[in-house]
Protein backbone atom coordinates (compact mmCIF):
# COMPACT_ATOMS: atom_id res chain seq x y z
CA UNK A 1 0.00 0.00 0.00
CA UNK A 2 1.58 3.22 -1.15
CA UNK A 3 2.58 5.55 1.67
CA UNK A 4 2.75 9.28 0.99
CA UNK A 5 4.40 11.41 3.64
CA UNK A 6 3.83 15.11 2.98
CA UNK A 7 6.03 16.09 5.91
CA UNK A 8 9.15 14.34 4.63
CA UNK A 9 8.09 14.64 0.94
CA UNK A 10 8.44 10.93 0.35
CA UNK A 11 6.37 8.37 -1.44
CA UNK A 12 7.01 4.69 -0.72
CA UNK A 13 5.75 1.78 -2.78
CA UNK A 14 6.08 -1.96 -2.18
CA UNK A 15 6.96 -4.48 -4.89
CA UNK A 16 7.01 -8.19 -4.19
CA UNK A 17 8.94 -10.74 -6.23
CA UNK A 18 7.03 -14.02 -6.26
CA UNK A 19 7.62 -17.41 -7.83
CA UNK A 20 8.66 -21.03 -7.23
CA UNK A 21 11.62 -22.01 -5.10
CA UNK A 22 15.07 -21.40 -6.59
CA UNK A 23 13.53 -19.56 -9.53
CA UNK A 24 15.68 -16.43 -9.23
CA UNK A 25 13.76 -14.01 -7.01
CA UNK A 26 16.62 -13.41 -4.59
CA UNK A 27 19.07 -13.35 -7.51
CA UNK A 28 17.07 -10.50 -9.06
CA UNK A 29 17.36 -8.46 -5.86
CA UNK A 30 21.01 -9.34 -5.41
CA UNK A 31 21.79 -8.15 -8.94
CA UNK A 32 19.85 -4.92 -8.43
CA UNK A 33 21.72 -4.33 -5.18
CA UNK A 34 25.14 -5.02 -6.72
CA UNK A 35 24.43 -2.75 -9.69
CA UNK A 36 22.92 0.23 -7.87
CA UNK A 37 24.95 3.14 -6.56
CA UNK A 38 25.33 3.49 -2.81
CA UNK A 39 23.26 6.69 -2.69
CA UNK A 40 20.29 5.01 -4.31
CA UNK A 41 20.00 1.92 -2.16
CA UNK A 42 19.71 0.82 1.44
CA UNK A 43 20.95 -2.42 2.95
CA UNK A 44 19.90 -5.69 1.39
CA UNK A 45 18.32 -7.67 4.19
CA UNK A 46 18.11 -11.42 3.66
CA UNK A 47 16.40 -13.63 6.19
CA UNK A 48 17.61 -16.99 4.96
CA UNK A 49 18.46 -20.49 6.06
CA UNK A 50 22.00 -21.75 6.49
CA UNK A 51 21.88 -22.98 2.90
CA UNK A 52 20.87 -19.54 1.62
CA UNK A 53 17.27 -20.46 0.87
CA UNK A 54 14.98 -17.52 1.67
CA UNK A 55 13.33 -18.24 5.00
CA UNK A 56 11.13 -15.22 5.50
CA UNK A 57 11.95 -12.43 3.04
CA UNK A 58 14.63 -10.42 1.32
CA UNK A 59 14.25 -6.67 1.46
CA UNK A 60 15.93 -3.93 -0.57
CA UNK A 61 14.94 -0.27 -0.40
CA UNK A 62 15.65 1.70 -3.57
CA UNK A 63 15.58 5.43 -4.07
CA UNK A 64 14.58 6.11 -7.66
CA UNK A 65 14.82 9.87 -7.51
CA UNK A 66 12.50 12.82 -7.17
CA UNK A 67 9.22 13.36 -8.97
CA UNK A 68 7.22 16.55 -8.44
CA UNK A 69 9.30 17.30 -5.36
CA UNK A 70 8.70 13.92 -3.80
CA UNK A 71 11.41 11.35 -3.18
CA UNK A 72 10.21 8.16 -4.81
CA UNK A 73 11.28 5.04 -2.98
CA UNK A 74 10.50 1.48 -3.83
CA UNK A 75 10.71 -1.27 -1.26
CA UNK A 76 11.51 -4.56 -2.98
CA UNK A 77 10.67 -7.79 -1.23
CA UNK A 78 11.02 -11.42 -2.20
CA UNK A 79 8.99 -14.24 -0.71
CA UNK A 80 10.30 -17.71 0.13
CA UNK A 81 9.42 -19.91 -2.80
CA UNK A 82 9.39 -23.36 -1.20
CA UNK A 83 5.88 -24.70 -0.98
CA UNK A 84 5.72 -25.12 2.79
CA UNK A 85 6.45 -21.42 3.47
CA UNK A 86 2.97 -20.36 2.37
CA UNK A 87 2.11 -18.69 5.69
CA UNK A 88 5.13 -16.42 5.33
CA UNK A 89 4.35 -15.61 1.70
CA UNK A 90 0.89 -14.44 2.75
CA UNK A 91 2.38 -12.03 5.29
CA UNK A 92 4.87 -10.51 2.85
CA UNK A 93 2.15 -9.80 0.28
CA UNK A 94 0.31 -7.48 2.64
CA UNK A 95 0.32 -3.89 1.40
CA UNK A 96 1.76 -4.80 -2.01
CA UNK A 97 1.59 -2.23 -4.80
CA UNK A 98 3.08 -4.32 -7.61
CA UNK A 99 4.15 -7.92 -8.22
CA UNK A 100 6.88 -9.52 -10.30
CA UNK A 101 6.44 -13.20 -11.00
CA UNK A 102 9.81 -14.84 -11.61
CA UNK A 103 9.19 -18.05 -13.51
CA UNK A 104 11.80 -20.77 -13.84
CA UNK A 105 12.07 -21.61 -17.54
CA UNK A 106 13.35 -25.16 -16.98
CA UNK A 107 11.08 -27.88 -18.28
CA UNK A 108 11.03 -29.78 -14.98
CA UNK A 109 9.88 -26.65 -13.10
CA UNK A 110 6.79 -26.02 -15.20
CA UNK A 111 4.41 -27.52 -12.65
CA UNK A 112 6.07 -25.49 -9.88
CA UNK A 113 5.53 -22.29 -11.88
CA UNK A 114 1.85 -23.02 -12.37
CA UNK A 115 1.37 -23.96 -8.72
CA UNK A 116 3.17 -20.83 -7.54
CA UNK A 117 1.07 -18.60 -9.81
CA UNK A 118 -2.11 -20.18 -8.52
CA UNK A 119 -0.81 -19.66 -4.99
CA UNK A 120 -0.10 -15.98 -5.74
CA UNK A 121 -3.64 -15.45 -6.99
CA UNK A 122 -5.09 -17.15 -3.93
CA UNK A 123 -2.96 -15.27 -1.42
CA UNK A 124 -3.70 -11.94 -3.10
CA UNK A 125 -7.43 -12.67 -2.92
CA UNK A 126 -7.13 -13.37 0.79
CA UNK A 127 -5.77 -9.85 1.22
CA UNK A 128 -8.54 -8.40 -0.91
CA UNK A 129 -6.38 -7.85 -3.98
CA UNK A 130 -7.15 -8.90 -7.53
CA UNK A 131 -4.20 -9.95 -9.67
CA UNK A 132 -6.10 -8.77 -12.73
CA UNK A 133 -6.09 -5.20 -11.37
CA UNK A 134 -2.68 -5.08 -9.72
CA UNK A 135 0.49 -3.82 -11.45
CA UNK A 136 2.13 -7.06 -12.56
CA UNK A 137 5.05 -8.23 -14.69
CA UNK A 138 6.16 -11.71 -15.69
CA UNK A 139 9.84 -12.59 -15.94
CA UNK A 140 10.88 -15.81 -17.68
CA UNK A 141 14.18 -16.49 -15.96
CA UNK A 142 17.05 -18.88 -16.66
CA UNK A 143 16.76 -18.53 -20.43
CA UNK A 144 20.41 -19.55 -20.76
CA UNK A 145 19.88 -23.12 -19.59
CA UNK A 146 19.69 -25.96 -22.12
CA UNK A 147 16.48 -27.60 -20.88
CA UNK A 148 14.12 -24.63 -21.09
CA UNK A 149 10.57 -24.50 -22.34
CA UNK A 150 10.06 -22.15 -25.28
CA UNK A 151 8.92 -18.64 -24.41
CA UNK A 152 5.83 -19.26 -26.54
CA UNK A 153 4.81 -22.26 -24.41
CA UNK A 154 5.72 -20.53 -21.16
CA UNK A 155 3.60 -17.54 -22.07
CA UNK A 156 0.73 -19.79 -23.06
CA UNK A 157 0.77 -21.37 -19.61
CA UNK A 158 1.59 -18.40 -17.42
CA UNK A 159 0.34 -15.15 -18.93
CA UNK A 160 -2.69 -13.86 -17.08
CA UNK A 161 -3.68 -10.51 -18.51
CA UNK A 162 -1.34 -9.36 -21.29
CA UNK A 163 1.18 -8.27 -18.70
CA UNK A 164 4.65 -7.25 -19.86
CA UNK A 165 6.88 -10.29 -20.19
CA UNK A 166 10.67 -10.19 -20.00
CA UNK A 167 13.17 -12.90 -20.67
CA UNK A 168 15.81 -13.09 -18.02
CA UNK A 169 19.11 -14.53 -16.96
CA UNK A 170 19.07 -12.99 -13.51
CA UNK A 171 22.50 -14.19 -12.38
CA UNK A 172 23.98 -12.21 -15.28
CA UNK A 173 21.55 -9.34 -14.98
CA UNK A 174 19.72 -9.88 -18.22
CA UNK A 175 16.15 -8.66 -17.94
CA UNK A 176 16.48 -7.67 -14.28
CA UNK A 177 16.29 -3.91 -14.62
CA UNK A 178 13.83 -4.06 -17.51
CA UNK A 179 11.53 -6.05 -15.25
CA UNK A 180 11.93 -3.64 -12.36
CA UNK A 181 11.36 -0.58 -14.52
CA UNK A 182 8.24 -2.09 -16.03
CA UNK A 183 6.59 -2.88 -12.71
CA UNK A 184 7.64 0.43 -11.13
CA UNK A 185 6.20 2.32 -14.08
CA UNK A 186 2.92 0.45 -13.77
CA UNK A 187 2.76 1.29 -10.06
CA UNK A 188 3.33 5.00 -10.67
CA UNK A 189 0.85 5.16 -13.52
CA UNK A 190 -1.69 3.42 -11.34
CA UNK A 191 -1.09 6.06 -8.66
CA UNK A 192 -1.77 8.73 -11.22
CA UNK A 193 -4.93 7.00 -12.35
CA UNK A 194 -6.22 6.66 -8.80
CA UNK A 195 -5.63 10.31 -8.05
CA UNK A 196 -7.70 11.44 -10.98
CA UNK A 197 -4.73 12.30 -13.15
CA UNK B 1 -4.52 -0.70 -5.98
CA UNK B 2 -5.96 0.46 -2.66
CA UNK B 3 -6.08 4.10 -1.64
CA UNK B 4 -2.62 5.20 -0.54
CA UNK B 5 -1.93 5.98 3.10
CA UNK B 6 -1.37 9.72 3.37
CA UNK B 7 0.29 11.54 6.21
CA UNK B 8 -0.04 15.32 6.17
CA UNK B 9 2.28 17.71 7.92
CA UNK B 10 -0.11 18.63 10.70
CA UNK B 11 -0.68 15.04 11.80
CA UNK B 12 2.98 14.19 11.33
CA UNK B 13 3.84 17.09 13.64
CA UNK B 14 1.44 15.83 16.28
CA UNK B 15 2.81 12.29 16.13
CA UNK B 16 6.37 13.55 16.22
CA UNK B 17 5.55 15.61 19.31
CA UNK B 18 4.15 12.55 21.09
CA UNK B 19 7.12 10.29 20.34
CA UNK B 20 9.63 13.02 21.22
CA UNK B 21 8.00 13.39 24.62
CA UNK B 22 7.77 9.62 25.03
CA UNK B 23 11.48 9.29 24.33
CA UNK B 24 12.28 11.84 27.04
CA UNK B 25 9.74 10.60 29.60
CA UNK B 26 10.75 6.96 29.18
CA UNK B 27 14.51 7.75 29.18
CA UNK B 28 14.64 5.86 25.94
CA UNK B 29 17.43 5.87 23.35
CA UNK B 30 15.16 5.81 20.34
CA UNK B 31 11.47 5.76 19.55
CA UNK B 32 9.96 5.16 16.16
CA UNK B 33 6.61 4.60 14.58
CA UNK B 34 6.18 2.17 11.67
CA UNK B 35 3.11 1.19 9.77
CA UNK B 36 2.32 -2.50 9.58
CA UNK B 37 3.50 -2.60 5.96
CA UNK B 38 7.01 -1.66 7.02
CA UNK B 39 7.00 2.05 6.16
CA UNK B 40 8.57 4.36 8.69
CA UNK B 41 6.24 7.11 9.89
CA UNK B 42 8.26 9.07 12.45
CA UNK B 43 11.30 8.64 14.64
CA UNK B 44 13.17 10.41 17.44
CA UNK B 45 16.21 9.62 19.49
CA UNK B 46 19.95 9.58 19.96
CA UNK B 47 20.82 6.60 17.74
CA UNK B 48 21.68 8.73 14.75
CA UNK B 49 23.40 6.03 12.70
CA UNK B 50 20.58 3.55 13.04
CA UNK B 51 19.36 2.08 9.74
CA UNK B 52 15.72 2.96 10.34
CA UNK B 53 14.58 1.67 6.94
CA UNK B 54 15.78 -1.84 7.71
CA UNK B 55 14.52 -1.54 11.26
CA UNK B 56 11.06 -0.60 10.00
CA UNK B 57 10.88 -3.50 7.58
CA UNK B 58 12.17 -6.07 10.07
CA UNK B 59 9.87 -4.79 12.81
CA UNK B 60 6.85 -5.10 10.54
CA UNK B 61 7.95 -8.60 9.57
CA UNK B 62 8.42 -9.50 13.22
CA UNK B 63 4.95 -8.25 14.12
CA UNK B 64 3.37 -9.92 11.10
CA UNK B 65 4.98 -13.26 11.95
CA UNK B 66 3.93 -12.93 15.60
CA UNK B 67 0.37 -12.12 14.54
CA UNK B 68 0.43 -15.25 12.41
CA UNK B 69 1.55 -17.31 15.40
CA UNK B 70 -1.18 -15.78 17.56
CA UNK B 71 -3.90 -16.67 15.08
CA UNK B 72 -2.61 -20.23 14.85
CA UNK B 73 -3.09 -20.73 18.57
CA UNK B 74 -6.43 -18.98 18.65
CA UNK B 75 -5.34 -15.61 19.97
CA UNK B 76 -6.38 -12.35 18.32
CA UNK B 77 -2.82 -11.12 18.52
CA UNK B 78 0.05 -10.26 20.80
CA UNK B 79 -0.18 -6.48 21.07
CA UNK B 80 3.03 -6.14 23.05
CA UNK B 81 6.42 -7.69 22.36
CA UNK B 82 9.54 -7.24 24.39
CA UNK B 83 13.11 -8.23 23.52
CA UNK B 84 15.86 -8.04 26.10
CA UNK B 85 19.46 -7.68 24.98
CA UNK B 86 22.77 -7.47 26.77
CA UNK B 87 22.85 -3.72 26.50
CA UNK B 88 19.77 -2.50 24.66
CA UNK B 89 16.16 -3.66 24.78
CA UNK B 90 13.20 -3.36 22.45
CA UNK B 91 9.60 -2.73 23.39
CA UNK B 92 7.16 -3.18 20.50
CA UNK B 93 3.47 -2.37 20.75
CA UNK B 94 0.55 -1.83 18.38
CA UNK B 95 -1.20 1.53 18.13
CA UNK B 96 -4.61 2.06 16.53
CA UNK B 97 -4.51 -1.54 15.21
CA UNK B 98 -2.32 -0.61 12.26
CA UNK B 99 0.80 1.18 13.50
CA UNK B 100 3.75 -0.23 15.43
CA UNK B 101 5.47 1.74 18.17
CA UNK B 102 9.04 0.71 18.93
CA UNK B 103 11.02 1.92 21.93
CA UNK B 104 14.72 1.12 22.25
CA UNK B 105 16.05 1.57 25.78
CA UNK B 106 19.02 0.63 27.90
CA UNK B 107 19.70 0.49 31.64
CA UNK B 108 18.96 4.20 32.02
CA UNK B 109 15.33 3.15 31.85
CA UNK B 110 13.30 0.08 32.78
CA UNK B 111 10.63 -2.07 31.18
CA UNK B 112 8.11 -0.87 33.74
CA UNK B 113 8.78 2.80 33.01
CA UNK B 114 8.67 2.23 29.26
CA UNK B 115 5.35 0.36 29.55
CA UNK B 116 3.87 3.14 31.65
CA UNK B 117 4.92 5.91 29.26
CA UNK B 118 3.94 3.88 26.19
CA UNK B 119 0.44 3.47 27.61
CA UNK B 120 -0.03 7.24 27.80
CA UNK B 121 1.54 7.87 24.42
CA UNK B 122 -0.62 5.16 22.84
CA UNK B 123 -3.79 6.83 24.10
CA UNK B 124 -2.68 10.13 22.60
CA UNK B 125 -1.77 8.57 19.27
CA UNK B 126 -5.02 6.64 19.10
CA UNK B 127 -6.75 10.01 19.28
CA UNK B 128 -4.58 11.42 16.50
CA UNK B 129 -5.26 8.46 14.21
CA UNK B 130 -8.98 8.73 14.90
CA UNK B 131 -8.82 12.35 13.78
CA UNK B 132 -6.91 11.32 10.64
CA UNK B 133 -9.58 8.73 9.84
CA UNK B 134 -12.42 11.20 10.39
CA UNK B 135 -10.68 13.75 8.20
CA UNK B 136 -10.34 11.21 5.40
CA UNK B 137 -13.97 10.09 5.79
CA UNK B 138 -15.22 13.68 5.87
CA UNK B 139 -13.28 14.61 2.74
CA UNK B 140 -14.45 11.49 0.96
CA UNK B 141 -18.09 12.23 1.85
CA UNK B 142 -17.68 15.76 0.56
CA UNK B 143 -16.30 14.40 -2.68
CA UNK B 144 -12.86 15.86 -2.07
CA UNK B 145 -10.46 13.55 -3.84
CA UNK B 146 -7.14 12.50 -2.49
CA UNK B 147 -4.60 15.17 -3.36
CA UNK B 148 -1.81 13.13 -4.82
CA UNK B 149 1.47 14.69 -5.91
CA UNK B 150 1.32 12.20 -8.77
CA UNK B 151 -1.92 13.48 -10.23
CA UNK B 152 0.00 15.44 -12.86
CA UNK B 153 2.84 13.00 -13.38
CA UNK B 154 3.71 12.29 -16.99
CA UNK B 155 5.31 9.27 -18.62
CA UNK B 156 8.36 11.42 -19.26
CA UNK B 157 8.63 12.09 -15.50
CA UNK B 158 8.55 8.35 -14.86
CA UNK B 159 11.04 7.53 -17.62
CA UNK B 160 13.41 10.14 -16.22
CA UNK B 161 13.55 8.20 -12.95
CA UNK B 162 15.23 5.34 -14.76
CA UNK B 163 17.58 7.30 -16.98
Amino acid sequence: MTFINYASREINCKIVYYGPGLGGKTTNLQYIYDSTSAQAKGKLISLATETDRTLFFDFLPLDLGTVRGFKTRFHLYTVPGQVFYDASRKLILKGVDGVVFVADSQRERMDANVESLFNLDLNLKQHGYDLMKLPYVLQLNKRDLPNVVSTHDLKAELIRKEEPVFEGVANRGMGVFDTLKAVAKQVLLELRKNSGG
Amino acid sequence: MTTPVVLYEEEYGQLKHVITRLCADANAKFVFLVDKNGQQIAAHGEMLNLDVTSLASLTAGNVAATDGLAHLIGERGFPVLSHEGERDNLHISIVASRVILVVIFDDRSSLGLVRLRVKRATAEMNGIFELIDSKITRERDMGIGFDSPFAEITEEDIDALFS
